[in-house]
């Protein structure tokens, strides 16, 4: 399961980052979307993984924190894909909006062709 | 106590100040007066303790844990400093009433100057050296404020830019002056440092002080070779002029000296940096004052000799000099304000200030005229005005300089002497000779008011020049024993002192700087000419754009070099350095030989994420030409995301990633109508070049390595046993602190509620972005014609508006269906939200789910259809969200514990029992409701695009109703 979990999390990341190196701002969108999965899973992850032990306590018992997952990295993890939401919407418009304005869906506004 | 009142007073008026409407001249005048009016009488209300030699202090706590206080220390000189401040202030808002136009919006002036008075009144009460420093640079603030008030004309702006550069630039020496010297002392309290003069004038980082401070106040009082801004600043309104520059933030430069001379002053470095740059300042200042055209030029430039005077003084650092300077510090006050005023008064009323075209004032305006020839007077040095006095004390000092053999000071002495006779002369040739013709406008006296201020600031200079020691004496001598200490020494404030050598070189003077006038006069055309003689190369002010011309380009071409403009190298080099740290992190890792353990590989996850990673590496492969094919398929690896959430314990985040993937991908489709499709290279016939095969296969193997580096660190985090301190913490106190057994909402709503107030506010922030942003959108011209696949012949649906289609039964069922469930998922909103304490669930998940809901309404009726029958706002809740998260943390303040703290009640109900209702569910609803906001109006907002009309970017406006239709 680790060996899985390791290995996703490396093809997610590699994936996001051949994307964001490229020039279209669509595949740079992209490849924003499948680092933050990387990147929420490996926060996810320092937390070890577990298996049918979610952080809801069971009330009346003396808690025994190897019962449950650690909570901390998911509470992390949960506001992280909430503002990761939000960004994505910011740089979805920017793109929108530098599209419009300049004709291109370059990331830097222009073809790399007509500046060199 | 009194003191505190009397540092905020100025800057609670300046908030109310600022808060009036801009036509509310008279109020705003009334009520600053009524401010300054205030101070002044809090100021005398402290004179018998003040003179009784008693030093008012006044502590808070400010940083206890570094040793600094806010200390508020008013002794005799800053008494005096602060008749000064807040008098002139009463008479520069009196006289500022009649002299701003009904055109200009008073509130900002006033505003700025009751701050500019609070933070010079700061200056010289604080009693602790960073306090010092921090009113100083507000000082420089307020005054870059108010001399670009016009902020319309570009001198104005210009002359602001260039005192904020060199003041701020003098400042920021000044808190590196000051921290050396609180170094040495020890301490920052003032009165530790004047404790400590002799362990700091003996310590061998004596002279980087010195020079830092020196430098600091230099800048501030426009000493050579910083004097140029000062003239510049001249573009500020004359009452501005009045204040600023004659009488107190020049001051504030002479006022650091003064108060550290006991520290500083006594050494042959302190002489010769401080008394230097004062020699240099008024002879240069004079002699210049002499060849303006410019009145307020003329009145400048002789501010920038006398306060070079006054630093010259201080420089020669004998006791008697320091009394002298503190006199004429007073005496310069009070007659350069009164000439700023008359200056003004007679732009005001003439409309010029240039002294070709002025002259024969006395008979058009005799009062004024008056007033302004006595004024000028005492700048000049006549017997029976303040100046005379003070020059006197000077002159006497400059004789005690050196050996006896030793002229020069005295020499230079009197030569500024000259100097300022002559352009005293030169000043009042105004009101003489001819009567002007060829002025804008009509002089006349101006209205009684105005005139008022003049009046009594000249009524002053006389009282002072004819019975010093009755008028002047107790304050004077308190101020200096207030520096002076022990080493007050006798002197006698009188007219007469008999014939001596200092009255010879008065005379001296005045028959010299007349027949130095009449030549310049009549031999060399001085009222014409254009060129200064001797000077009119030297110009601080080239000196100082050329700096900053130097300084920009410089700025521009290390950018150019360490930086570029396009994304591509800039992430490159990002990615490159994160693979950089990560090497030297690897080095660090323990090794793993033993670790590669396949026996417990659960096949249904390896599974699900070969699926995953297969939608993620094809999702990359076709990004470029097939987005909707890459949309998909990364919204594939969310989903095998969201069910190892699910598989590894962690339901909230399962139902949160499965919700935002839902959004996201709403989203994104709502975006891929605005991106005009590209047709791929093949179908075009294109050829990669061989660079860009290059570049590619260098991103691939960058991409490779950045992938396998991140499993590596994976997996050894995985392998490494874990140290749950803190989580135990949380699942420890979970039940017993916050209430509620789902630990993830308790901490998110409880233990670590700050985080997530500051994260609904970015979200918020970002939503009134992204709306911002749409606002404006124009998007690419070939997409905006309706989409091919809208405008299918064979569909009749297609010829029609969602409403029409869902009128005419385009999608019925399902429309019918959705409808209805939109109350089930409400339901299911609120069950999610309610046992989020609890179970699984809470603000965020409910807040999308909700989302989500509403969004499926506005997919299948449309827009227009949704809006005619149910209005959301999304301001309005993102505002009640936020507002609701404040209030709760607000509410624990008021029970006396920290903000955002959280008490949890039990109520017991008829039919539901008893119901756990901690603060945290309000803050919850708070996050619930910012969601909601945030989500509808993101996607409402791009949803709209498609049902306004738009404008083909860089084409003409063709009239406003194109942009109708903006949702609101």
């Amino acid at each position: 399961m680790e060996l899985t979990i390791a290995l996703s999390i490396g093809v997610l990341f590699g994936s996001g980052i051949w994307l964001i190196l490229r020039p279209r701002s669509f595949q740079v969108i992209t490849g924003l979307l499948l680092l933050s999965y990387a990147v929420n899973l490996f926060i996810f992850i320092t937390g070890r993984l577990s298996v049918n032990k979610p952080p809801l306590i069971i009330q009346g018992e003396v808690v025994d924190p190897s019962l449950y997952a650690d909570p901390l990295p998911q509470a992390l993890v949960l506001t992280a894909i909430v503002i990761g939401f939000a960004t994505t919407a910011l740089y979805l418009v920017v793109l929108l909006g530098s599209r419009g304005l300049t004709g291109t869906d370059h990331v830097d506004g222009k073809e790399r062709d007509s500046t060199e | 106590m009194t003191l505190l009142l009397l540092l905020l007073l100025p800057f609670f008026g300046c908030i109310i100040a600022a808060c009036m409407p801009a036509y509310a001249r008279n109020r705003e005048a009334w009520f600053a007066a009524f401010i300054a009016l205030c101070g002044l009488l809090l100021t005398f209300s402290l004179y018998p303790e003040v003179s009784s030699g008693i030093v008012i202090k006044h502590e808070l706590a400010w940083l206890p844990m570094f040793n600094l206080n806010l200390v508020l220390r008013m002794d005799g000189l800053a008494w005096l400093f602060s008749v000064l401040i807040q008098g002139i202030c009463l008479l520069v808002v009196l006289y500022a009433r009649y002299y701003m136009s009904p055109k200009d919006p008073v509130p900002r002036f006033f505003a700025f100057l009751l701050a500019f008075m609070g933070a010079m009144q700061g200056v010289v009460i604080s009693g602790n050296l960073i306090q010092l420093v921090m009113f100083w640079e507000l000082t420089s603030l307020t005054s870059f404020l108010l001399i670009g008030y016009w902020h319309h004309r570009a001198d104005a702006r210009r002359g602001a830019r260039m005192a904020f550069t060199v003041t701020s630039i003098g400042g920021l020496c000044l808190l590196a002056g000051v921290l050396l010297l609180g170094y040495i002392a020890g301490s920052y309290d003032l009165d530790a440092v004047l404790a400590s003069a002799n362990i700091i004038r003996a310590h061998q980082a004596y002279l980087p002080a010195l020079v830092l401070i020196a430098l600091g106040a230099l800048t501030k009082s426009a000493q050579f070779p910083f004097h140029f801004w000062l003239p510049h600043a001249m573009a500020a309104p004359t009452p501005v002029s009045a204040y600023l520059h004659s009488a107190t933030m020049v001051k504030a430069g002479i006022f650091l000296l003064m108060r550290l001379w006991p520290v500083l002053a006594g050494t042959p470095e302190w002489t010769w940096i401080i008394g230097t740059a004062g020699v240099c300042t008024m002879l240069i200042g004079a002699y210049l004052a002499i060849f303006q055209h410019d009145l307020k030029g003329l009145l400048a430039y002789s501010t920038i000799s006398h306060l070079g005077l006054i630093t010259c003084l201080l420089g020669i650092g004998t006791p008697l000099a320091m009394v002298a300077a503190i006199f004429h510090t007073l005496n310069h006050a009070i007659f350069k304000a009164s000439l700023f005023m008359a200056v003004g008064i007679i732009d005001h009323e003439s409309g010029t200030r240039d002294m070709r075209k002025l002259s024969g004032l006395s008979r058009l305006m005799p009062y004024t005229a008056t007033l302004a020839i006595v004024a000028s007077a005492a700048m000049a040095g006549v017997p029976l005005l303040n100046g005379f006095l003070s020059k006197e004390m000077f002159f006497a000092e400059a004789l005690q300089v050196g050996p006896s053999s030793n002229w020069w000071m005295s020499a230079a002495a009197v030569l500024m002497g000259v100097f300022g006779v002559a352009y005293s002369m030169r000043f009042i040739s105004v009101f003489f000779g001819a009567k002007a013709t060829a002025l804008p406008k009509q002089p006349h006296e101006p209205p009684r008011w105005m005139r008022f201020p003049v009046e009594l600031l000249v009524l002053c200079c006389l009282i002072v020049g004819i019975a010093p020691q009755l008028s002047i004496g107790v304050p004077l001598q308190t101020a200096a024993a207030s520096v002076l200490g022990e080493r007050l020494p006798d002197y006698n404030l009188a007219i007469w002192h008999g014939i001596n050598a200092p009255l010879i070189m008065s005379v001296l003077a005045f028959a010299l700087g007349i027949l130095l006038f009449k030549v310049l006069k009549y031999r060399f055309n001085l009222l014409q000419s254009a060129h200064i003689p001797l000077l009119y190369r030297f110009n601080g002010k080239q000196a100082y754009e050329s700096s900053m011309l130097i300084l920009a380009s410089a700025a521009a071409r290390l950018e150019r070099l360490f930086s570029s403009r396009r994304l591509q190298p800039q992430l490159f080099l990002l990615v490159l350095a994160g693979l950089f740290a990560s090497a030297l992190m690897l080095q660090a890792m323990p090794d793993f030989t033993h670790a590669w353990s396949v026996e417990n590989i659960n096949l249904p996850f390896a599974l699900l994420w070969l699926i995953g990673c297969t939608c993620a590496v094809c999702a990359a492969w076709q990004a470029k030409y097939h987005r909707l094919a890459a949309l998909m398929l990364v919204g594939g690896t969310g989903i095998v995301t969201s069910l190892t959430f699910l598989w590894l314990s962690a339901p909230d985040l399962a139902l949160t990633q499965l919700m935002v993937e839902t959004v996201t991908t709403v989203l994104l489709l709502l975006g891929l109508r605005w991106l005009p499709s590209r047709i791929s290279a093949r179908k075009m016939n294109l050829v990669a070049s061989n660079r860009d095969k290059l570049r590619r296969s260098r991103d691939l193997v960058i991409a490779i390595i950045a992938g396998s580096v991140m499993f590596v660190i994976s997996y050894f985090v995985l392998l490494h046993p874990a140290n749950f301190t803190i989580s135990n913490f949380f699942l420890d106190n979970a039940v017993p602190g916050g209430g509620g057994t789902n630990v993830v909402n308790v901490l998110l709503v409880d233990f670590r509620n700050f985080d997530t107030l500051g994260e609904i506010t970015v979200l918020s922030i970002v939503a009134l972005t992204v709306y911002a942003l749409l606002r404006r959108f124009r998007p690419a011209p070939e997409s905006i014609g309706i989409p091919a696949q809208q405008a299918n012949q064979v569909d009749p649906a297609s010829r029609q508006t969602p409403a029409q289609q869902a009128n005419s039964g385009y999608l019925l069922i399902p429309g019918i269906y959705l409808r209805l469930l939109l109350p089930v998922i409400g339901i299911s909103a609120a069950y999610f939200f309610m046992r989020g304490h609890n179970l699984p669930g809470g603000g965020f998940i409910a807040g999308l789910v909700f989302a989500v809901g509403m969004i499926i309404q506005y997919m299948l009726a449309g827009t227009v259809w949704i809006e005619s029958r149910l209005k959301l706002n999304p301001h309005r809740w993102i505002a009640v969200g936020i507002g609701l998260a404040c209030f709760t943390g607000l509410g624990s303040l008021a029970f006396g514990y920290p903000f955002l703290t959280t008490h949890t009640a039990h109520l017991t109900l008829p039919l539901l029992g008893e119901i756990h209702l901690p603060t945290a569910f309000i803050f919850d609803l708070g996050v619930f409701a910012v969601v909601v906001g945030t989500t509808m109006l993101i996607l409402i907002a791009l949803a709209h695009q498609s049902v306004r009309s738009h404008r083909v970017p860089g084409a003409p406006v063709e009239n406003n109703a194109t942009t109708s239709r903006e949702i609101r």
